[in-house]
């Protein structure tokens, strides 16, 4: 099915208790904190795509995007969800490495050069190739809460190889308020999330890029308008 | 003859009596949709549908007992809390000061659980009051201050402090009078039921006659028909009600109906205030056809501990 075996988080190779940590995982964790603790407003949720191999590409604020971007799917599906996350950034330390591939099921990402042995992007190969549907944060980091930054090239890679795999715009609206970078202790806020139609593969890569993050502002001045304020940051930074 | 007997059967009553007010909305739709297809029903459909969804969870929240009312009319002023927040410009640095706010809501329920009066009343007006604009002093970012600091605690006031009378209405001793009558569910639907239908009457009211405005800056769907119709007609069902549901006699029952007609349009016409200054219509999406719980709750912010200290002044 996959041509390279890579060592962290192979997405063909889960065991039971694996998977049992995931379900509670997402049972006892994502959905009690997006649900209730914040609360989601979902437009349009009739355009996510259920079935992979697919790609969900998301703005990036906050601990919390991968949670909410869980509890978007029914438990019967979210085994099938895999979040794509910064390698240099979870698996540095030993217990997050292990919490982060097992518990979450996160795919590491090589951030930076693609100049290493093993190619960046290979786990999310094998995540598509294996039919599941892969979570992207184009932007790479969480950032400025609130705000987009400059989209990465690794999508458009991505999507070159598989350019007839539905790419599923979806942005969410409050929860660089809720838990932002340095933040750790996510406070209430009604988060909106709003799923949009696919976007298509195309062969000039800033074309792509420009257009992706067209929609992502298109989304996000939708969302602003919506009554949350979002808010201030007076601290030289 | 016992009271113990008489006291809920008569709760049974009343919640039947909401439940053929419903039927009678949701049949007087369904014959209007049928005779005028033309017109847009939607939202008086959806209107009328989370209306059944507010007087089931209502109906559950004060027929089980006093720890599980507690429990939802506290989650409910989180939610109210929450929409507040999610509504108003907040500062990044006041991350932790909103978090020690949120943790205010279960403790003021605590209270109210206990049973102790003196903590409940002078807890967030007095305590939070005084802590949170410490907290954030704490963090060092003086810019902005005093509308964090404000709007903060206005927030709490409105959506805590004030819609936490209604949960105290449950743990009022029930034979202060000697009397029976007024158990805390009774006097919760009496506030309730009577605040809400206040709303829809001065809607009816508004729409039959009304055509003077009342407050056209605020709101300009409001007239002064409206309003008066609406208080009329409230002051006539507290003094129908009260009887009933509360140990009051039929002029203070009277009273208390026109208090509610009274404050309940002001706190409507306050959340409008809110919601003109910060440019929404309303103030969330929970309840379809109605807005956010906020738009919902309005009134009782004004009406409830108002009623509350009406009654408590009265016969407690």
């Amino acid at each position: 099915m996959t041509d390279t075996p890579h060592p962290e988080a192979s997405p063909t190779t889960t065991r039971w208790w694996q998977t049992l940590l995931r379900l509670l995982f997402v049972a006892g964790v994502a959905y009690p904190v997006t649900l209730l603790w914040l609360g989601l407003t979902v437009r349009h949720r009739e355009r996510l795509p259920l079935r992979g191999p697919a790609i969900i590409v998301a703005n990036h604020n906050s601990h919390l995007d991968i949670l909410t971007l869980y509890s978007l799917f029914p438990l019967s599906r979210v085994l099938n969800v895999r979040p794509a996350a910064a390698a240099d950034y979870f698996l540095t330390n030993r217990w997050l490495a292990w919490f982060a591939s097992h518990v979450v099921g996160i795919i590491p990402v090589i951030r930076g050069s693609a100049s290493k042995s093993v190619h960046p992007l290979a786990g999310c190969h094998d995540a598509l190739a294996a039919g599941h549907i892969l979570i992207l944060f184009p932007e790479g980091t969480r950032g400025e809460p609130e705000q987009l930054s400059e989209l990465k090239s690794g999508l458009w890679y991505l999507a070159r190889r598989y350019p007839d795999i539905p790419i599923v715009p979806v942005f969410m609206y409050g929860l660089g308020r809720a838990m932002a970078k340095g933040q750790h202790v996510p406070v209430p806020f009604f988060v909106d999330v709003h799923v949009d139609r696919p976007i298509d593969w195309h062969e000039d890569k800033t074309h792509f890029k420009t257009e992706l993050q067209a929609r992502f502002h298109a989304l996000r001045r939708k969302a602003a308008g919506h009554g949350n304020q979002g808010d201030t940051h007076h601290a030289p930074s | 003859m016992s009271f113990l007997a008489q006291a809920p059967r008569a709760l049974e009553y009343a919640l039947i009596a909401v439940f053929c007010l419903l039927v009678f909305a949701s049949t007087t739709i369904a014959l209007l949709a049928r005779r005028y297809p033309h017109k847009n029903w939607l939202e008086l459909k959806l209107r009328i549908r989370t209306w059944w969804w507010i007087v089931v969870v209502f109906v559950l929240a004060i027929s089980v007992n006093r720890t599980v009312s507690l429990l939802v009319l506290s989650f409910v002023s989180f939610l109210a809390f929450k929409e507040y927040l999610t509504l108003v410009p907040t500062r990044r640095e006041d991350h932790m000061p909103l978090f020690w706010a949120y943790l205010a809501i279960p403790v003021q329920y605590f209270w109210i659980w206990d049973g102790w009066y003196g903590m409940f009343i002078i807890f967030i007006p007095v305590y939070i009051f005084l802590f949170l604009p410490m907290r954030m002093v704490l963090i060092g970012e003086t810019r902005g201050f005093l509308h964090a600091a404000s709007s903060l605690h206005w927030g709490l006031m409105t959506t805590v402090f004030s819609l936490s009378h209604m949960a105290y209405l449950l743990v009022l001793p029930t034979d202060a009078t000697g009397s029976m009558k007024g158990n805390g569910p009774m006097l919760v639907l009496y506030l309730v039921a009577l605040t809400q239908l206040n709303d829809v009457a001065q809607y009816l009211w508004g729409k039959a006659l009304g055509k003077a405005k009342i407050i056209p800056k605020v709101s300009p769907n409001k007239t002064i028909a409206g309003f008066v119709g609406g208080a009329a007609t409230t002051t006539l069902l507290g003094w129908l009600l009260g009887p009933v549901l509360t140990p009051m006699s039929p002029l203070y029952a009277a009273t208390a109906g026109l208090l509610i007609g009274v404050t309940g349009f002001i706190g409507d016409v306050v959340m409008s205030g809110l919601k003109r200054d910060l440019g929404v219509k309303d103030t969330g999406d929970l309840l379809p056809g109605h807005g956010g719980i906020l738009d919902r709750l309005d009134s009782l912010t004004y009406t409830a501990p108002l009623f509350f200290h009406y009654l408590r002044y009265l016969y407690y």
